[in-house]
């Protein structure tokens, strides 16, 4: 059974909507400290977190969304808001669905030969995955960052240049200095690298990369930036500073993180999600399921009794 | 014996079949060398008569003349790079074509087949493509094609003087359509390899920043991957410029020089492979051999800059992994 809340602390749980939605529902609570039995995951109805799935006026609305890739199922009737002008952390062990999750937003499954993804997601109220919609168009509207700092072997300039002359959205070349200049300087990497703009990217140090990849993303003005792991190849300084660079984000654009660490989910994101072998287990305020989660599973993670 | 003096027996007749085994791949390593050398040697000494009696004119002059026994090469190189070329320009968006699709276009299923035809493709003995060549092709070309390019682009300014003359169906024109017939499944698996060394992380920022396919790799995959995609490009140009038995068979043998991509000519192996047997003086027979060393000479320089380009590409690969 998935749906199976822990026993919470009832001034608080009783206190939270998702609490008094859960004791209404009926559900049994149990003591915690059970060990989990990874078999019970499937007996249960997918689709259905513990916690508060909805926000008013969602970025993303994901309604039962499953990927198979092939004869696999790598996430199962997720069903998530993405709220804006907040983080979003998705985290659980490796292999649970987070990636798939985050690159179901852009559509960046359709790259993937045999990736098939069945539910509705929308964007601002449209459906992503309809016939009508132009993948390239949306992908424009969402920033990505990835695991490991993938510049583009190119120039600094022309690594940020890069989104804006695609979509044209500069009309001359002193507009697009601009942009470039206030993609960096959004990135945090202007004063490192204004000399320098002409140099090949590969030549920055790594947590200079990502962020050039940050700057990259932000010069598309997309509404949205997904991160996979952003930090997970940098070093603890690089990481602080891109950590900084996200809440600083936060003000203007919907983020949904992935990472797996918890300590990194609990110091950027406003919001937790937490997936378990392709199920959205528990999603709520992160301060709420740090210091309070409901599902077993989820306090099991948290507390670090397996991940 | 003790069973420390078998075991102590043991071990040096394993050190003794290790050291025959080095040796012996040492011997065949520098049996290719001498092969090698071996070639080179006996090229220039065979050449050198031809070389020593005509010296630069050998390459500069258009004269091939059994008769008056001169001979100068300058007709056999010119048709030797004007089919070259014009099979690259006709090989390579088709190559390009075919390892973009197979790459990030064909779905799963198509990839395989269409990979073996390929690879098929350039398991075909080239005499198969000569005889195709000469019996099929050239009589459709001198039927059809030829008329039309000559009434249409023949009229064309600056660049129609390519396109006029008679319709011979044989000729540079067909010879490297043959050629480049032959070249497409090296240059497309080259690129395709290439293309599969762009890290997938780095075409789906790409793709992440709204590019279309055809942005991804114009603006990422080819980028990234310039040298290698020219190291195949110029593979592909060294088997043009050696490729003997097909172009024999299309190119019509004639040693002259002529502008138009529809008149008969010849090329450097073509020449070799139709005259050694009717050489009938030293001189004559040198420089066929010299027209070799040419070749020799051309080849190389080509195949070493792919490889060139190869390895920078490979040494960058390593690095960005
Ligand atoms: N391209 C793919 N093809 C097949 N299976 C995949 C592919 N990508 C991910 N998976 C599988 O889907 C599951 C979820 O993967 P992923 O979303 O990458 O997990 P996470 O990011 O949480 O570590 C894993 O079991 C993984 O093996
Ligand atoms: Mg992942």
């Amino acid at each position: 059974m998935i749906h199976e809340p822990r026993r919470a602390d009832s001034n608080v749980a009783g206190g939270s909507d998702a609490g008094r939605r859960l004791s209404e529902g009926g559900l049994n609570l149990k003591p915690s400290g059970r060990v989990h039995v990874p078999d019970s995951l499937d007996a249960g109805s997918p689709g259905r977190a513990v916690g508060e799935a909805s926000v008013a006026d969602p970025v993303f609305s994901c309604r039962d969304v499953s990927v198979f890739y092939g004869a696999k199922q790598a996430l199962k009737g997720v069903t998530i808001d993405v709220a804006r002008r907040q983080v979003l952390a998705a985290i659980g062990p490796s292999g649970c669905g987070k990636s798939t999750f985050l690159r179901c937003l852009n559509r960046m499954n359709d790259t993937i030969p045999g990736a098939r993804v069945t539910g509705t997601i929308t964007l601002d109220g449209r459906d992503i995955y309809s016939k009508r919609q132009d993948v390239a168009q949306l992908r424009a509207r969402i920033g990505m960052v990835f695991q490991k700092p993938n510049p583009f072997p190119k120039s600094i300039y022309d690594n940020v240049a890069y989104g804006p002359r695609i979509h044209k959205l500069t009309r001359s070349r002193t507009d697009l200095d601009e942009l470039v200049f206030t993609s960096l300087a959004r990135a945090g990497l202007w004063d490192e690298v204004k000399d320098r703009l002409g140099s090949l990217a590969i030549g920055l140090s790594g947590g200079q990369q990502q962020r050039l990849c940050i700057a990259r993303a932000l010069a598309v003005q997309p509404e949205v930036i997904l991160m996979d792991e952003p930090c997970s190849a940098l070093d603890p300084i690089a990481t602080a500073h891109v950590e900084d660079l996200i809440e600083q984000l936060r003000a203007s654009y919907a983020i949904v993180i992935v990472t797996h660490s918890m300590q990194q989910a609990a110091r950027v994101s406003q919001r937790t999600a937490y997936f378990y072998m392709g199920q959205l287990i528990e999603v709520g305020d992160t301060d709420r399921v740090f210091t309070n989660p409901q599902h077993r599973l989820t306090e099991d993670y948290i507390t670090g009794r397996f991940g | 014996m003790s069973s420390a003096e078998a075991f102590a027996r043991h071990l040096a007749g394993q050190r003794l079949r290790e050291r025959i085994f080095r040796a012996s791949t040492l011997a065949a390593a520098i049996l290719l060398l001498l092969l090698l050398g071996g070639v080179v040697v006996s090229l220039l000494h065979g050449a050198w008569p031809a070389f020593d009696r005509f010296r630069l004119a050998f390459i500069t002059q258009d004269v091939w003349n059994p008769v008056t026994n001169r001979y100068g090469a300058l007709s056999a190189i010119y048709g030797t790079v004007v089919t070259s070329v014009l099979a690259m320009i006709l090989a390579l968006p088709v190559s390009f074509g075919i390892a973009v699709f197979l790459t990030e276009l064909a779905p799963p299923w198509l990839k395989r087949p269409v990979g073996v035809a390929i690879e098929l493709l350039a398991a075909i003995p080239s005499i198969i493509f000569g005889i195709w060549g000469l019996f099929v092709l050239a009589p459709v070309l001198q039927e059809s094609v030829e008329p039309w390019i000559d009434g249409h682009l023949g009229k064309l300014p600056l660049v129609g003087a390519l396109f006029q003359g008679a319709p011979y169906g044989i000729g540079f024109l067909t010879a490297g359509i043959v050629l480049a017939i032959m070249i497409i499944p090296f240059i497309s698996a080259v690129i395709r390899d290439v293309f599969d060394t762009v890290p997938d992380v780095l075409k789906e920022s790409g793709y992440g920043l709204g590019a279309t396919t055809w942005e991804v790799i114009w603006k990422v995959v080819v980028p990234y991957s310039r040298s290698g995609m020219i190291g195949g490009i110029m593979l592909g140009l060294g088997r043009a410029l050696g490729e003997t038995m097909a172009v024999t068979f299309v190119i019509g043998n004639a040693h002259q020089i002529s502008a138009s991509l529809l008149a008969p000519g010849t090329t450097i192996s073509a020449a070799i492979a139709n005259e050694f047997t009717e050489a009938t003086t030293p001189l004559y027979t040198s420089s066929l051999i010299a027209l070799g060393v040419l070749l020799f000479v051309i080849t190389f320089a080509v195949i070493a800059a792919a490889r060139l380009m190869l390895l920078r590409l490979g040494r960058r690969g390593l690095a960005s992994v």
